[in-house]
């Protein structure tokens, strides 16, 4: 990178000249640029026309999906609970979703384990299974809804995540949680505090009664049926109690950030 | 001499007559901006689980992808919700919904459906709708209302259970939502159509008369 911008010329602003430069690439390449280098990833204005060109109408669109964060929070209820059903009512076979294929899904050896705690926790030791298993657990059956339109209902056991953050010790008044998880490319997720508190907000170790199966996030995932399914992170390697907006796979690619449901 | 006068006096109400009135045109032609881009970013939206076998060409879709449409829909939502609420507001205030859209008698639809179909529906007086056009206006508000709250109860299914509830759930409520697109993009095709046809239909919405 020094060695780049010694070959610049002096007087030439580097941003634009990176903005002129993406406009001559060809068109997915400039997307993939687009979406690693802004939080914004492929829009595309109307018939071939890129909004990236028009950084105005992705700024404007960035900065109302950041008006829906607050018109989302504020409408948020703490005491809401999601509806929830009867077993007979599951989705057989609940739906495998992800970025990836199954055979891509990580597979993680749950005697190594360790869930990670980090941030503002008063204890921030590391979780094994063992010690999570022993956490008082309970049920829910409710629906998952996937961004994509989809939904499909499923049964989750486990720890209520605020039980969790009591034990640990957390800053209840932070932000959020952020989550980091073993899915390739890295993904992460942050979650309002006041999602991460409500009621239904579950560490969950089964699904339908059994031990949760690789394909929907072993060893742990964070159940929020009041979130988008991809608020939903499975293959949970760490939780970091925060202050920061550290962004999220998907939000990054231009995703609402609060997505509730 | 008298029919003269006559007509001299109908040519100047003529003229000064507003057929829509300021307001009318204005919320008209921001709610088509607003409703075309809910439109062609919901098309994309569609895609990322069509519940049919057909898919809309990407020629006609906006944003993208999925997060791009997104972004769009709910940003074009406010657009359309607030010039919404106010048309429903001013009209309801004015009167102009019950002057223009009452009274609204299914023998009156018949006959003008049939006048229609036999080419006999005169429509020389523009201020005046016939009784097609009271139909297929009020309609187009209540589908207007529906294809709202259908969005907010899929957008919302746990904060606003009641209503999901009220449309019989989440995936039915998506449905709904679909459908009332459709009715939309219907009325669209003949309102276009007709507005084409019937010139200063289409004048009286951009000048007023």
């Amino acid at each position: 990178m020094g060695r780049l911008r010694s070959l610049l010329i002096p007087g030439v602003d580097q941003k634009l000249l990176v903005r002129d430069a993406v406009k001559i690439m060809p068109d997915l390449a400039r997307r993939r640029f687009i979406a690693g280098g802004t939080s914004l990833g492929a829009l595309t204005l109307l018939t071939g026309c890129n909004v990236s060109d028009s950084s105005t109408a992705e700024n404007l669109l960035a900065r109302i999906s950041k008006f829906n964060d607050a018109v989302q929070a504020t409408i948020f209820n703490p005491n809401a609970l999601a509806p929830t059903f009867a077993e007979s009512d599951i989705t057989k076979p609940f739906p495998f979703n992800a970025y990836y294929e199954l055979d891509e899904a990580p597979e993680i050896d749950g005697k190594d384990w360790k869930l990670e705690v980090r941030g503002l926790v008063d204890n921030k030791k590391s979780w094994t299974l063992d010690q999570l298993y022993a956490l008082p657990q309970v049920t829910q059956i409710t629906r998952h809804i996937c961004v994509e339109g989809w939904s499909a209902i499923g049964s989750w056991t486990g720890t209520p995540l605020r039980d969790f953050l009591k034990l640990v010790g957390a800053d209840t008044s932070a932000k959020y949680c952020w989550f980091q998880c073993a899915d390739k490319d890295g993904y992460n997720s942050p979650l309002d505090m006041e999602t991460a508190l409500h009621p239904q907000t579950q560490m969950s170790f089964k699904f339908a009664g059994e031990t949760l199966p690789r394909a929907y996030g072993f060893p742990m995932k964070i159940r929020v049926p009041t979130k988008l399914g991809f608020k939903n992170p499975k293959y949970v390697l760490s939780m970091e109690v925060t202050n920061e907006y550290k962004g999220g796979y998907w939000e990054d690619q231009g995703y609402n950030s609060f997505s509730g449901s | 001499m008298s029919s003269l006068a006559a007509n001299d006096e109908s040519s100047m109400s003529d003229a000064a007559k507003v057929i829509q009135p300021g307001w009318v045109r204005t919320v008209h032609w921001i709610n088509a901006v607003a409703m075309i881009m809910m439109i062609m970013s919901g098309w994309q939206i569609y895609h990322a689980s069509p519940f049919f076998a057909f898919r809309f060409s990407h020629a006609v879709t906006l944003g993208g992808w999925l997060g791009g449409a997104l972004l769009w829909h709910f940003a074009a939502m406010w657009l359309l919700m607030v010039n919404g609420l106010v048309y429903l507001a001013i009209g309801l205030l004015t009167g102009r919904f019950r002057k223009k859209l009452l009274p609204l008698t299914p023998s009156g639809v018949l006959a003008d459906t049939r006048a229609a179909l036999t080419g006999k529906l005169a429509h020389d007086d523009l201020t005046k709708y016939n009784y097609v056009q009271k139909l297929l206006y009020a309609g187009i508000i209540v589908v207007g209302i529906l294809i709202v709250l259908t969005g907010l109860s899929i957008w919302k299914p746990v904060q606003l259970q009641w209503l999901t509830a009220l449309f019989g759930g989440y995936d039915v409520a998506r449905v709904i939502h679909f459908s009332c697109m459709a009715a939309i993009v219907a009325f669209l095709v003949v309102h276009v159509a007709l507005a084409l046809l019937v010139p200063k239909s289409l004048r009286a919405m951009i000048i007023g008369r």
